[in-house]
């Protein structure tokens, strides 16, 4: 026996030491590494390419080298753009309305989603559905009759609201909020209901049943909420180009595309630093956080 | 069950409240404080959700000035227009195939992710989901640069091959693959992400059953795999189905429509005519042609929702 395993060693074959099912799965591993890096590649292309643009100089790119390539990296791009006023507005922009929108989306989700999951009262069930269905409607079915709205608000109380990045405080929570009220619905009503009944027994008011019992048990789907609200509310880009278009009043993803783009001239390497810095705030979130993330993700679907 | 655990404590509370005053008992009642819990919630939705999406209706009769109702006017109009013709059918094409494709690429990465070791899992998971964590808008500036007529990176790696220029955006049917390879490169990781969670719930004992009867990978994959994954496969399809139908950002930065409109979906277009158009009436009634797929998906993942409510 042991001789065999010897001889085989030797010889070009693979050694018939495994069982059939063994050696298919040893395959099978090799092939889904195949694959996977694959798709990895075609993941990560675009964001590696922007990396690579971003430390090229416009005289690098134009002249058509090697694109995947970095002859001369500099930082000038990098430099440029943090110093800008422009830029920093746009990123000001974008922070302050993404924190402000969290906030308000965590003040106004979390009490509706504890009313909802434990406090049933008339029509919670069906308000809790119609939170579900609000989430269903895009952004692209509202930012019409909004534009039209707001300036009609603007034309009778005279507070003008459109072209002012607060504005963006008002309509974020409507892609925000029924989402996040959702998935807290979900991790609230999965918490025993002997712990909120023991607080009651002990004198807790349903305002301390909630700080003290609901948050601190349910701070997992909090955090995923709150990366959710953040995530959605730095990315979103159809209401800000609708609703601002004084350079001082964009955010990020909108200013970059409306101020970096000149006409027919293209400066990418301006551009790809941009993006790249546009992209890096939830990219951060993620690598750090990711299992919060994918938990928020997973959450709006399979929780019913 | 709630009402009966928590009664005493009401009684307890509305007992000294008497002496006092009835709104002071109102408040203490918890269907009251329920309610004012839920207030800020149900006067946003109604105010900038449920107001605008009725008011849409109403812009959609009125005339481009917004003084005049002209009833389905509108609609006769768009009818008429080949354009619109053009979105109609681009939008289908782009949805159906741009889902089906993300359905089929997730369906396959999460089976290899699944397959390897799984304290390699997490690792490659964390980079199949990056397409998913950059903002939409900044992604497609990447990708509108590899698809740069003149500078093109995917061309200079396939001139090698001896595969000549492509036209990626400058093509009508260039175009269309180039928004939905864009659309399935994004939302591709969603998917892939939601079938490994439910491949994982798959109990391991069904495929030990299996291999013993001497099924092969197919009968696996057709007999066990797809029935204990049927539910999250529906329920992702339509949620990605609303998404994908109502996109915007993608085709916005990629051709803004072009060339000749030919890549227009109903959010661009709706945006090109009411915003950029300024015919707010026109650009809603464009607009509101995404409520019956929305209405469809609504009523199938409602009934889901319900379906499971009841087991539970």
């Amino acid at each position: 026996m042991a001789s065999t395993v010897v001889i085989d060693k030797a010889a070009p074959t693979r050694p018939v030491k495994y069982g059939s099912m063994s050696r298919d799965r040893a395959w099978a591993l090799r092939w889904s590494y195949f694959f996977l890096t694959l798709f990895a590649i075609f993941s990560l292309v675009p964001p590696l390419y922007m990396l690579i643009t971003s430390l090229k100089s416009s005289a690098e790119i134009s002249a058509a080298t090697n694109p995947w390539w970095v002859f001369h990296p500099t930082l000038a791009n990098y430099v440029q753009l943090l110093t800008s006023n422009q830029f920093q507005r746009f990123f000001f922009n974008s922070a302050m309305v993404s924190i402000v929108v969290v906030t308000i989306t965590m003040l106004i989700s979390v009490p509706a989603a504890f009313a909802l999951a434990r406090m049933r009262f008339w029509g919670s069930a069906t308000l809790a559905t119609g939170v579900f269905l609000t989430y269903l409607i895009p952004d692209t079915l509202l930012f019409i009759p909004l534009f039209k709205m707001f300036a009609t608000f603007g034309d009778w109380t005279g507070i003008q609201l459109i072209n002012r990045w607060y504005v963006l405080l008002l309509i974020y929570p409507t892609l925000t909020v029924p989402f996040c009220t959702w998935i807290m619905i979900g991790y609230f009503a999965s918490i025993p209901k002997e712990l909120d009944e023991a607080a009651i027994i002990d004198g807790a008011s349903w305002f301390q049943t909630l700080t003290r019992i609901f948050i601190p048990v349910a701070l997992p789907g909090l955090i995923a909420a709150t990366i959710f609200a953040f995530t959605v509310s730095w990315a979103q880009f159809l209401y800000p180009l609708v609703f601002t278009t004084s350079t001082d009043q964009l955010v990020l993803p909108v200013g970059i595309i409306t101020t970096l783009i000149k006409g027919d001239v293209f400066n990418w390497g301006q551009i790809m630093t941009g993006a790249l810095l546009g992209a890096a705030p939830p990219l951060i979130i993620y690598a750090f956080l990711m299992d919060y993330y994918i938990a928020g993700l997973t959450a709006g679907a399979t929780k019913g | 069950m709630v009402d009966v655990t928590f009664q005493p404590n009401n009684v307890a509370a509305a007992g000294p409240a008497k002496k006092r005053s009835g709104l002071h008992a109102a408040l203490k009642r918890k269907s009251t404080a329920a309610f004012l819990m839920t207030l800020p919630l149900i006067v946003l939705i109604g105010i900038l959700v449920v107001y605008p999406a009725f008011y849409s209706l109403h812009l959609a009769t009125l005339n481009k000035s917004m003084q005049r109702f002209v009833g389905l006017g509108n609609f006769q109009f768009l009818f008429k227009r080949e354009t619109f013709w053009l979105v109609v059918q681009q939008s289908c094409i782009f949805a159906i195939s741009a889902v089906l494709f993300k359905a089929l690429i997730g369906f396959i990465v999460a089976h290899f992710v699944h397959n390897i070791p799984a304290k390699g899992q997490r690792k490659w998971r964390g980079m199949l989901l990056v397409p998913w964590v950059i903002p939409p808008a900044m992604s497609t500036l990447a990708w509108l640069w590899l698809f740069d007529p003149s500078y093109s990176a995917f061309n200079y790696t396939l001139s090698f091959f001896g595969i000549g220029p492509i036209p990626w955006t400058g093509d009508p049917n260039w175009a269309r693959f180039s928004v939905i390879l864009v659309n399935v490169w994004y939302g591709a990781p969603f998917f892939m992400i939601m079938y490994l969670a439910s491949l994982k719930s798959v109990p391991d004992q069904l495929y030990e059953a299996a291999a013993i009867d001497g099924a092969n990978w197919w009968q696996r994959i057709w007999y066990i795999t797809l029935p204990m994954m049927r539910n999250i496969i529906a329920i992702t399809t339509l949620f990605s189905l609303i998404v994908t139908f109502a996109n915007f950002d993608i085709v916005r930065i990629l051709t803004a429509g072009g060339p000749l409109d030919h890549t227009h979906i109903f959010a661009t277009w709706a945006f090109r005519i009411g915003i950029e158009g300024s015919d707010i009436p026109l650009g809603a009634s464009v607009s509101l042609f995404m409520i019956p797929i929305l209405a469809i998906a609504a009523i199938f993942i409602l009934r889901d929702i319900n379906k499971r409510g009841n087991e539970s």
